[in-house]
């Protein structure tokens, strides 16, 4: 049933074209119906085939497809495991909702077909990322997931923040992008080949400690770049100015999620770097607790889940960096669909409210929105790690993972756990003062429920942000099992006493509740708090990161770039100028009739030239 | 039949017949220069389809000799290299005369004189006697000065005496060198010189003579390319060239050089080569770094396009000079698919110059609204130069990179950082002059028109096709790369590494649990 994989990519690709070059003539809404139509059919031919593998009756195969560059022996491939199958439902079954959702969202956007187009890009180039069998092809997925990611965030390009938004997302990027491709030179000068199972199964022979960990540690910088860690996460706060269903697929629910992706893929060139491990696991911890806490002072409500992503995606590179990459995956995924819901239905709030996003103007819209309400209130307790939310299951298992470490991991579990009180007061804060006490709203504004388009796929990804977490609880570790063939030759964690990981469990519960509950104390009121000065402005703005990079390192480019431009004009070409003149004066010496320039640099030239030669045989004729 | 003779014949031809057409009907040069220059790119289409997969030889090769006395001979033949050089001419021509058509100033005169331009550029890549391939690569400077210095934009007089200048101080090195060696060669063939490629191989020449002949031809190359520091006539000949002028200036003529230096200088001097590499391949990278620095800061679109071909030249050089079947590979195929998208973004800039006449970044804002056609092709075109993969700029730097990390690791390291400045350059400029609110100057521009995007349609078509399906231009032009390494590896003490000359073969999923492993090849 593998046969007609290439179908599931080629379909959004043409999908896309069609859309691109046609949607003026489709038109609304048929041009949204096509691109959701592409998207759902590529779901049904992946998931008749993924059935066998989740059922555990397929082995991994890879599917060839055609040769691309030889010399490098990249061949387009495509590696069909438990891990690409997983990838594969969650960025064509979210995507096909969030579609359906956009026909929606978008109505009425002079360019409604071109979204379409885009979006259905984006859904090809991540299925090329996440069905890639080497990291030449992952890599041709990588960058062409980041331009329809550029595409999308400037998708209302006539506005400059949108403009500005989706080139430094592109560019912040690609300084990860430098990191991935010096990791393929080191990986190709070493393994002579970029196709994953060869690399993997000889590794241990290949590659020395050291070599193993320059090459996750580079990998790592390109993951930092597109899951939004330490020191690169400035783009993803800024990219919120794409529509917002893209700032679900893409910046929540699927792209960002692409480093953790690639690195649990190269989990066993990470286990053979202890190093790297440890520097990933405190990277995401610290981008964690960072990301969390100026999430506490947003007043935006995309910008609170923007920098929520960035939080969580700290906890799933975390459980890379602890080696529970099942782990990671299980979070990825329950991450997904919450995060999806959150957006999507901040979408709903923001469409219901005439764009309004400030959260500071609404309030009370429980009994205006009674669908985004309930189906956020799910989204809410499973991002807080509420029992039995699929969120408490997944978040836990890392925390539990880091403390299984011991020593001086005790400290990455405690930050750790300080994360999840500040996520469920963030999201305890986001809810409430969108959906409970008084109405803040302007005047004008009359909100309403949104259109069955948008409502179906909330209720659809409520239901699996709820239940997901089943399929993975310490009784039955369903999700691991079925992960284990693509983490071949990759230890477990450690494992932990049935007694500790429930007492873990209970302390991660104690630590979620108390997170709502001070929250819902301080903002479940009429008289909301005041949280502009000192500490909150300051937290709000992201601690002026952006600024201190623009100061750091970007006006001292700008400045090298402008040096660089001046001295050409000043520096080489005043050099060529000063040769010119001389020869100009030589020239006008020798041949006192004004016979222009030319004549005169020939003749020097023609002298020069039979001295040249003269030397070259002289010297050449003596050996 | 003569093919080859023929494919440098039919533009010369051409240009008598443009030039002997009635003055009263001007109407008629476009259509009859086009015709003409079509009739090349239908050859070179044959010769790439009959052209023989896997064979390393020169194929279709002519033999005249011309005097035995001074050993010169009318030796033309194609290989997998030369090929593609070629076919990139003869593709760009007609395209860059299709889109002369605002050029109405002594229009008879501007048609003789690229055709004549495409004939000496065809002279070039098929010669292989030295002193032949010397006399087309002058005559290549003459109706390129010409075209820059007439139908040239502003400071067209200074950028055109810029260019000549700058290029007649290589070739008077190039010529001292080669006659230098036809002499040295004479002895061996026992002529009083001989330029014959294969006689000029078989002289056995000292380390020291190598050294000054690389140098010789090497500085007339590297100021052709234009490698770091001979770049500064680059920018002012590319920005005051017309539109067709600069597309065979960045599109054909910047390739002579980097051609001189893989056809020359690798083979016929490869002790010298292998001394002067790690040097010269800095060069390159500093070119990379240096030009796209420079190109960022630039208010000028035109000129911007320029200093990224001072970058992308860079990659070539570096490929050139690491010596692995890859980094070789990558750097032919980065001179096809420079030609491609630098020529696409010359062709867009003077569409929009056609409309506008500015070139000054800061004159638009918005276009993407006001000409929503031309904006995609341009981001398309700005996207493919910037090395996005799935089009042709990524295969040629990728591979370039990664093989020229095997013997040339840092340089390799830094080279990589290209890709950022490109993405900074490219999509500044790409913000600054179709996003934001619309220029009020620009509103109510036309978008393109059908001639216009028939011009750019061929373009795209391969910056596209060449991206996803590589494997057709690699595979040709693979044996010709490694007759080179393999002249360097038995001349010098050289090595290439492992995989420097093939991948490693992959070892197949196994699904036993035995541990056991088929090792199979791939290909």
């Amino acid at each position: 049933m593998t046969d007609f994989l290439w179908l599931v990519v080629l379909l959004p690709l043409v999908g896309a074209a069609v859309n691109l070059i046609f949607g003026k003539r489709i038109g609304e809404p048929f041009a949204g119906w096509l691109g959701f139509v592409v998207v759902a059919s590529s779901f049904v031919i992946a998931a008749i085939p993924a059935y066998d593998v989740i059922a555990g009756t397929a082995e991994p195969v890879t599917v060839h497809l055609f040769s691309w560059i030889p010399v490098l022996g990249v061949e387009a491939e495509i590696l069909w495991d438990p891990l690409s199958v997983l990838l594969t439902l969650i960025v064509t079954g979210v995507g096909s909702l969030i579609h359906l959702y956009s026909i929606g969202y978008m109505h009425g956007d002079e360019r409604f077909p071109r979204f379409f187009a885009y979006l259905n890009l984006f859904i090809a180039s991540m299925l090329i990322l996440v069905l890639a069998a080497n990291y030449a092809v992952m890599f041709v997925g990588w960058e062409l997931v980041g331009l329809s990611s550029y595409l999308l965030i400037s998708f209302w390009f006539t506005k400059p923040e949108a403009a500005a938004a989706g080139k430094k997302a592109f560019v912040v990027n690609r300084i990860g992008d430098w990191g991935f491709l010096i990791a393929m030179m080191l990986i190709f000068a070493a393994f002579g080949t970029f196709d994953f199972h060869t690399i993997f199964a000889t590794a241990e022979g290949v590659l020395s400690v050291g070599m193993a960990t320059a090459i996750t540690l580079l990998l790592f910088v390109a993951a930092a770049g597109k899951s939004a860690q330490i020191p690169l996460y400035v783009w993803l706060p800024d990219a919120m100015e794409g529509p917002t269903p893209v700032s679900a697929l893409i910046h929540a629910a699927t792209m960002v999620t692409a480093g953790v992706f690639m690195m649990a893929r190269s989990a066993v060139l990470f286990e053979m770097a202890p190093v790297s491990g440890a520097v990933v696991a405190t990277v995401g911890v610290l981008t964690a607790l960072l990301a969390a806490v100026i999430a506490v002072a947003q007043t935006d409500i995309k910008r609170v889940l923007a920098y929520s992503t960035i939080s969580q995606l700290g906890y799933m590179v975390l459980a890379v960096g602890v080696g529970a990459y099942s782990a990671g995956v299980f979070h990825l995924t329950t991450h997904a669909f919450f995060k999806a819901l959150l957006f999507l239905g901040a979408g709903s709030v923001i469409h219901a409210m005439a764009n309004e996003q400030s959260m500071l103007k609404m309030g009370g819209l429980r009994k205006v929105l009674p669908v985004t309400f309930a189906t956020m209130g799910v989204a809410w307790l499973a991002i807080s790690g509420i029992f039995p939310f699929s969120g408490f299951w997944s978040k836990d298992e890392i925390l539990a993972a880091t403390f299984a470490k011991g020593g001086a991991w005790l400290l990455l579990y405690g930050l750790g756990l300080l994360v999840a009180i500040l996520t469920a007061f963030y999201m305890t804060r986001l809810f409430v003062l969108t959906f409970l006490g008084g109405r803040r709203w302007d005047e004008g504004v009359h909100p309403h429920e949104s259109p069955a388009s948008m409502t179906i796929p909330l209720v659809i990804l409520a239901v699996f942000s709820f239940g997901f977490g089943f399929v993975n609880t310490p009784m039955r570790l369903g999700f691991e099992h079925f992960l284990e063939p693509a983490f071949h030759g990759v230890p477990h964690p450690d494992a932990l006493d049935d007694s500790v990981i429930w007492t873990l469990a209970i302390v991660a519960l104690v630590s979620a509740v108390v997170g709502i509950a001070l929250a819902w104390r301080r903002y479940n009121r009429d008289e909301l708090p005041a949280e502009n000065t000192g500490w909150w402005s300051s937290a709000m703005a992201g601690f002026h990161v952006d600024e201190w990079y623009g100061r750091l390192f970007v006006l001292p480019g700008k400045r090298g770039a402008e040096l660089a431009g001046q001295m050409d004009a000043k520096g080489i070409d005043g050099v060529a100028h000063g040769i010119a003149r001389g020869v100009r004066e030589a020239g006008t010496a020798l041949q006192p009739v004004q016979s222009g320039k030319v004549r005169g640099y020939a003749g020097l030239l023609a002298a020069a030239g039979v001295v040249l030669i003269v030397a070259i045989v002289v010297i050449g004729g003596g050996f | 039949m003569p093919l080859l003779s023929i494919l440098i014949a039919i533009p010369f031809l051409g240009a008598l017949i443009v030039a002997l057409l009635p003055k009263k009907r001007p109407e008629l040069v476009l259509p009859v220069g086009l015709g003409v220059s079509i009739a090349p790119l239908a050859v070179a289409v044959w010769l790439t389809a009959e052209f023989a997969v896997g064979d390393p030889s020169f194929q279709f090769g002519e033999l005249f000799v011309i005097s035995d006395v001074f050993g010169v001979s009318w030796r033309l033949g194609v290989d997998g290299i030369s090929l593609f050089m070629v076919g990139l001419t003869a593709l760009l021509f007609p395209i860059a005369i299709a889109a002369s058509r605002s050029v109405t100033d002594r229009a008879k005169t501007y048609m003789a004189l690229m055709l004549i331009l495409e004939g000496a550029v065809f002279g070039v890549f098929l010669a292989l006697d030295l002193l032949v391939f010397f006399a087309f690569f002058e005559i290549v400077l003459i109706p390129m000065y010409l075209l820059i210095r007439i139908w040239g934009s502003g400071n067209r007089v200074y950028a055109s005496i810029k260019f000549v200048l700058f290029t007649a101080v290589g070739s008077a090195f190039l010529l001292a060198g080669i006659i230098a060696l036809g002499i040295l060669a004479g002895d061996t063939a026992g002529s009083l010189s001989a330029f014959d490629l294969p006689n000029v191989l078989a002289v056995e020449l000292s380390e020291t003579t190598q050294l000054w002949l690389f140098l010789a031809f090497g500085i007339a190359f590297a100021i052709k390319i234009p490698l770091f520091p001979f770049h500064t006539w680059l920018p002012d000949a590319h920005t005051e060239a017309p539109t067709a002028g600069s597309v065979i200036l960045a599109g054909v003529l910047l390739k002579l050089g980097t051609y001189g230096l893989l056809r020359f200088n690798l083979t016929l001097f490869p002790d010298a080569a292998v001394d002067l590499a790690p040097y010269i391949a800095a060069l390159g990278v500093v070119g990379i770094v240096y030009g796209a620095a420079a190109a960022i800061v630039q208010p000028d679109i035109k000129r911007l396009v320029a200093y990224s071909s001072v970058s992308h030249m860079g990659f070539i050089v570096l490929g050139t000079f690491a010596f692995t079947t890859q980094a070789l590979q990558g750097s032919v195929f980065t001179m096809i698919s420079h030609g491609l998208t630098t020529g696409a973004l010359f062709l867009l800039i003077g569409m929009i110059y056609d409309r506008t006449h500015t070139r000054a970044i800061a004159d638009y804002g918005g276009l993407a609204k006001v000409m929503p056609v031309y904006a995609g092709i341009f981001l398309f075109s700005a996207f493919a130069s910037a090395g996005l993969p799935g089009l042709s700029g990524f295969i040629g730097e990728f591979t370039v990179l990664i093989g020229s990390y095997m013997t040339l690791p840092v340089l390799a390291i830094v080279a990589g950082s290209g890709v950022i400045l490109a993405a900074i350059y490219l999509l500044w400029a790409y913000e600054r002059m179709f996003m934001g609110p619309v220029n009020s100057k620009i509103e109510g521009l036309k978008d393109l028109g059908f001639r216009e995007l028939a011009i750019m349609i061929p373009l795209i078509v391969l910056i596209l096709g060449l991206g996803v399906y590589p494997k057709p231009v690699m595979e040709r032009i693979e044996p010709s790369v490694n007759v080179i390494l393999d002249r360097i590896e038995s001349a010098t003490e050289f090595d290439v590494p492992e995989y420097g000359r093939e991948p490693a073969p992959t070892i197949e999923i196994d699904h036993s649990d035995d541990g056991h492993s088929d090792e199979e090849g791939d290909h």
